[in-house]
C-alpha cells in the first residue's frame, strides 16, 4: 500500500521528467553556458516559479489569474528592501543630505527610514516577509473574492486591476518605494557580494533548488486527493460543492500557494539581477507570464519551467539578433502556440513523443493506471467515468491524451 | 564572465577556435572580411596589443561599440532619434578615417522601454560583446539599472539625455544638461526679460521633474520671489483640467511645465481649450521637457508662445549646426526634427573619439582619465567641454516655440554654464 503511494507520488514518467531537467538545469546548463548566460537563466528561472503557480491554479483550481506578477513584485520588493538597507550605510551614502538612508529617500527629502521599512533591517524577518506578505495579500483578496462566490472572468479581471493598483501606489510613493526607477544599486547581501560572477553561480544553484522544491510540492498536490478536488472543481464546480466541500476554502489554498511561489521567484529575481522596479508588478509582466506558462502547458509542473525558459530564451535571442523587429517575431511565435497546440509544449511532447519512447520509460504501471485514478478518487467518480473511457479509446491509438494523463487532460469547463 | 584568453585568440584572427562555442562574439562574423581588407590598407595604426589590454573587442582595424536604447514599446518614439544621431556620428566618424585607424563597429540592442532590459542588455554589451563604449540610455530609470552593470564590469556608458542630476559616476559621461544648467539661466532670464514675480511648478511624478521642481523653487525663493502652487501627475496622465483652473484661480506669471511624454499632448490640448493663449503670455509658459520631437505630437498650434529652455535647437544658426541637420536629413529623411536630446546623443561617439585618441588607447581606465577637458568645437550646438564630474560645460538657450515645431531662439547665455550635479543649496 504503501509503496503503491510512493508510485503515486512520482510515477515512473514524472520521475523521469524531473531527472531531466534537473539534469539540464544543474549539470548541463552550467556546464555549457558562461556565468553572464547561466545568469540570464536563473532569471528565466525566477519567472518558473510564477508559471509554476499559475499551472496550479489556472491549469488545476481553474482560477485564471492575470495579477501575479503583484505577487512576484512584492516578494521582490521585500527582497530589495533589505539588500538596499545594506547597500545604504552611513559610509557608501556620505554623499547624500541623510547620510544612511536608501539614495532615493534622499533625493525626496525624506530625512529617516519610515518605521514600516524597519523590519527589513534583519534579513529574518526579510526572509518571512518575501513569503508571508504576498501570501498574506493573497489570502485577503482571495477570501473576499472566492467566500463571495466571484469567480471566471470577474476574479482574472480584479486581479488584474490589484495588479495597477499596486503600480500606481509603488510609482506614486517614490521616496518611500523607489517610484519608477525601482530599488536600484543593491550591492551585498550581509557582507557578501550577490555581484559577483562566484555570486550568480550559487544565486543560480540556490534558485534551482528552491525551484525543485516548489515543483516537489506541486507534484505532492498533483498527485493527492487535494489535487484531484481541485481539478474537479475546475470542470464541474457544483458537483464539488454538492459532495459537500467547501469549495471557497480551496480556491483560497491553491490562490494562495500560487502567490507565495511566485514571491520565492521575485525574491530569487532581486538577489540575482539586482534591482526590483515596479515594471514586474504591473499589467504587462502579469499577462506575460500567463503566457508562459500557456506556452509551457497550463496542466504541466515541467512545462511551466520549459515555458518559461523558451519563451524567454526566444525574447532574449530574437532581440539580439532582430532589435527593432523581435517584437513581431515573439507575437508570431504565441500565436503559433496557440494555434498549432493549445494545450503548450506539454500536450506537443504526450501526443508526438511520449509513445515513441522505449518501454522502459512507461514502466509496468501503465495498464493499472486508469484502474487506480478510479479506485484513488471516488468522490469525482462521475467525472472520472468518461475520462476512464477516454482512455479506453486512447489505447486504440486515438489521437486523444495519453492514459497517464486522462484524469488532467479532460475537457475544460472554465 | 568569459575567459579573457578566449578573446584574445579571437583577436588573433582564429574565428574557428570561437564557433565552437556558443557565445562568439557577433562582430567576429565581419572578422574574415576586415582581415582581407587590411591587407590592402596601410594604416600606420598602432598595435592592437598597446591600445588595447584589457580585452575589449578591438582588432587591427575594427572597434565595437555599442548603442542601447529602446526601439520598441513607449520610449520608442523619444529614443529613435538618439539612435539616428549615434549612427550618424559613427558613420562620419568611420568616413574620416575612424578612431585610432580602426572603423568602429556598433552592434545595437533594444532596451524596450523596460528597465530590467536594459540591465539585460548592458551586461550582454559588456561581458558578452565586450564593447569599448556603449552609447545609451534615455530616461533616469534605465540609466539607474544599468549603473551597477557599468561600474560592476567598468564599461563607460554616454549617456544623451538632460537629468535631474545628483549622480557622477566614474563609468558615464553625461553629454546632456545636469538639472541646474537647463533651470537656473531659464529662470533668471523670465525673471529679468519678463519680470515674472509669481511662479506655478508642474509636473510628471518621478524624479526628474520633482528634483527639477526642487531646484527651480529653491532659485526662485532666493531670488525672492514666490511659487504659488506645485503639483504632479502620474506619467501618462491625460486629465489637466483642475490644474488649469486652479493656474487660473492663482494667475501665475509663469507656468513652469516639466510634464513628460504622452502626458504633454493633453496638457497642451486642454490648455489651450480652457481658453489660456500661450501667445499672449498671460501667463507665460516655460518648460524643460517639450523638444521638437515632442511637438510633433503636441502640434504647433497648441504650444505656439511656449518657452523652452534647452541647450539646443534645431534652428541654432552656426555652421556646425547647419552641417549637422543637412546630414542628419540627408540620412534619416528630410521632413525630420532634431531635439536637444538627439543633439547631445550625436556629441557621443565624437567625445568618446576625441578621448580616445588624446589617451591613444582603448582602455576605459585611460579614457576614463583622458575624458576631462576634451573639447568639441564641432558640436552642433556650438562648443562643449567635459568636466572633471564627467558632465558638459554648455549654454543654456531659451526658444520659442512657432507654429512650425520649431523654436525660435530669444535668448543665449554669455558664458558656458558649469555642470554642478550636486548643487548646494538646492538640496
Amino acid at each position: 500500500m504503501q509503496e503503491r503511494a510512493k508510485a503515486l507520488f512520482m510515477p515512473r514518467q514524472d520521475l523521469i521528467g524531473f531527472a531531466v531537467l534537473a539534469l539540464i538545469l544543474i549539470v548541463i546548463l552550467p556546464l555549457i553556458l558562461d556565468v553572464f548566460r547561466l545568469n540570464l537563466v536563473g532569471k528565466y528561472l525566477t519567472y518558473s516559479f510564477v508559471a509554476l503557480g499559475l499551472v496550479l491554479c489556472w491549469g488545476y483550481g481553474g482560477i485564471l489569474s492575470l495579477g501575479q506578477g503583484l505577487f512576484f513584485g512584492l516578494g521582490g520588493y521585500c527582497m530589495a528592501m533589505f539588500l538596499k538597507l545594506e547597500a545604504s550605510d552611513p559610509v557608501s551614502t556620505k554623499i547624500q543630505s541623510t547620510p544612511g538612508i536608501p539614495d532615493f529617500m534622499d533625493w525626496n527629502q525624506i530625512t529617516a527610514i519610515p518605521w514600516w521599512w524597519q523590519p527589513f533591517n534583519s534579513l529574518t524577518l526579510s526572509l518571512i516577509a518575501v513569503v508571508l506578505v504576498p501570501t498574506l495579500f493573497a489570502f485577503i483578496i482571495s477570501v473576499a473574492m472566492f467566500k463571495r462566490r466571484v469567480g471566471g472572468v470577474y476574479f482574472a479581471i480584479i486581479t488584474q486591476a490589484l495588479a495597477a493598483i499596486l503600480t500606481i501606489l509603488i510609482i506614486g510613493q517614490q521616496g518611500y518605494t523607489g517610484g519608477v526607477n525601482g530599488i536600484t544599486d543593491l550591492r551585498t547581501l550581509l557582507g557578501w557580494d550577490i555581484r559577483s560572477d562566484n555570486a550568480k553561480l550559487v544565486l543560480y544553484f540556490v534558485n534551482c533548488i528552491l525551484l525543485f522544491g516548489c515543483l516537489l510540492i506541486a507534484q505532492f498536490i498533483r498527485k493527492n486527493k487535494l489535487g484531484r478536488i481541485l481539478v474537479a472543481m475546475r470542470d464541474r464546480e457544483e458537483r464539488v460543492r454538492f459532495s459537500g466541500y467547501d469549495v471557497a476554502n480551496f480556491k483560497i489554498f491553491v490562490f494562495c500557494l500560487a502567490a507565495a511561489i511566485s514571491s520565492v521567484g521575485g525574491a530569487m529575481f532581486t538577489l540575482q539581477v539586482g534591482f526590483m522596479s515596479p515594471s514586474f508588478v504591473g499589467i504587462v509582466p502579469s499577462i506575460e507570464m500567463v503566457i508562459f506558462c500557456a506556452v509551457g502547458g497550463r496542466l504541466s509542473i515541467l512545462g511551466a519551467v520549459y515555458g518559461s525558459l523558451l519563451v524567454n530564451w526566444a525574447k532574449t535571442s530574437f532581440s539580439e539578433s532582430f532589435p527593432e523587429l523581435w517584437l513581431f517575431a515573439m507575437g508570431a511565435l504565441f500565436i503559433g502556440v496557440v494555434m498549432a497546440f493549445p494545450n503548450g509544449l506539454a500536450s506537443l511532447f504526450l501526443r508526438y513523443i511520449e509513445p515513441y519512447l522505449p518501454a522502459w520509460y512507461h514502466g509496468k504501471a501503465k495498464p493499472v493506471q486508469p484502474a487506480e485514478v478510479v479506485e484513488k478518487a471516488p468522490l469525482t467518480s462521475t467525472d472520472t467515468q468518461p475520462e476512464t473511457a477516454t482512455s479506453k479509446s486512447t489505447e486504440k491509438q486515438s489521437d486523444e491524451t495519453v492514459p497517464v494523463n486522462s484524469l488532467e487532460g479532460g475537457v475544460y469547463v472554465d | 564572465m568569459r575567459n579573457p584568453s578566449d578573446l584574445r585568440l579571437s583577436n588573433a584572427g582564429s574565428p574557428c577556435q570561437v564557433s565552437g562555442r556558443r557565445l562568439a562574439v557577433k562582430a567576429l562574423c565581419a572578422l574574415p572580411v576586415s582581415l582581407l581588407l587590411a591587407s590592402h590598407m596601410a594604416w600606420a595604426a598602432p598595435a592592437t596589443s598597446e591600445v588595447n589590454t584589457t580585452g575589449l573587442a578591438v582588432t587591427d582595424d575594427t572597434v565595437t561599440v555599442g548603442i542601447l536604447h529602446s526601439v520598441t514599446g513607449t520610449m520608442a518614439i523619444s529614443e529613435t532619434g538618439s539612435v539616428q544621431a549615434e549612427k550618424l556620428a559613427i558613420d562620419q566618424i568611420n568616413a574620416m578615417g575612424g578612431v585610432l585607424g580602426r572603423k568602429i563597429e556598433y552592434i545595437q540592442e533594444d532596451g524596450a522601454s523596460d528597465w530590467p532590459t536594459f540591465a539585460e542588455k548592458s551586461k550582454k554589451l559588456l561581458v558578452n560583446d565586450k564593447t569599448a563604449a556603449v552609447f545609451g540610455c534615455w530616461t533616469s530609470a534605465s540609466r539607474k539599472a544599468v549603473l551597477p552593470v557599468f561600474e560592476q564590469y567598468n564599461g563607460m556608458l554616454y549617456y544623451p539625455t538632460f537629468y535631474e542630476g545628483l549622480e557622477q559616476s566614474p563609468n558615464v559621461i553625461y553629454t546632456g544638461q545636469e538639472a541646474t544648467q537647463q533651470i537656473i539661466a531659464g529662470i533668471d532670464w523670465v525673471v529679468k526679460e519678463k519680470g515674472a514675480k509669481t511662479f506655478y511648478l508642474l509636473g510628471s511624478d518621478y524624479i526628474w521633474p520633482r528634483t527639477s521642481n526642487k531646484i527651480a523653487r529653491k532659485h526662485i525663493e532666493k531670488l525672492g520671489l514666490t511659487v504659488v502652487g506645485e503639483e504632479y501627475y502620474p506619467l501618462g496622465h491625460t486629465q489637466f483640467n483642475s490644474v488649469i483652473n486652479k493656474i487660473k484661480l492663482k494667475k501665475p506669471d509663469v507656468i513652469y511645465a516639466i510634464v513628460v511624454g504622452g502626458s504633454n499632448v493633453a496638457f497642451y490640448k486642454q490648455l489651450n481649450a480652457a481658453g489660456i493663449k500661450l501667445t499672449s503670455e498671460k501667463p507665460l509658459l516655460l518648460t524643460i521637457s517639450v523638444t521638437e520631437d515632442e511637438i510633433l505630437g503636441i502640434g504647433g498650434e497648441n504650444i505656439e508662445g511656449a518657452y523652452a529652455a534647452m541647450k539646443y535647437f534645431q534652428s541654432l544658426d552656426n555652421p556646425n549646426n547647419a552641417a549637422f541637420v543637412q546630414a542628419f536629413k540627408d540620412k534619416w529623411g528630410k521632413d525630420i526634427v532634431i531635439g536637444d536630446v538627439t543633439q547631445a546623443a550625436y556629441l557621443g561617439p565624437w567625445l568618446w573619439k576625441a578621448a580616445v585618441e588624446k589617451a591613444g588607447s582603448f582602455d576605459i581606465d585611460k579614457v576614463r582619465a583622458a575624458s576631462p577637458g576634451i573639447e568639441l568645437t564641432t558640436a552642433p550646438e556650438g562648443y562643449v567641454k567635459i568636466h572633471e564630474n564627467h558632465h558638459l560645460w554648455s549654454k543654456t538657450r531659451v526658444g520659442l516655440a512657432q507654429k512650425d515645431g520649431q523654436y525660435k531662439v530669444v535668448f543665449e547665455s554669455a558664458d558656458l554654464i558649469e555642470p554642478n550635479p550636486f548643487p548646494v543649496g538646492y538640496q
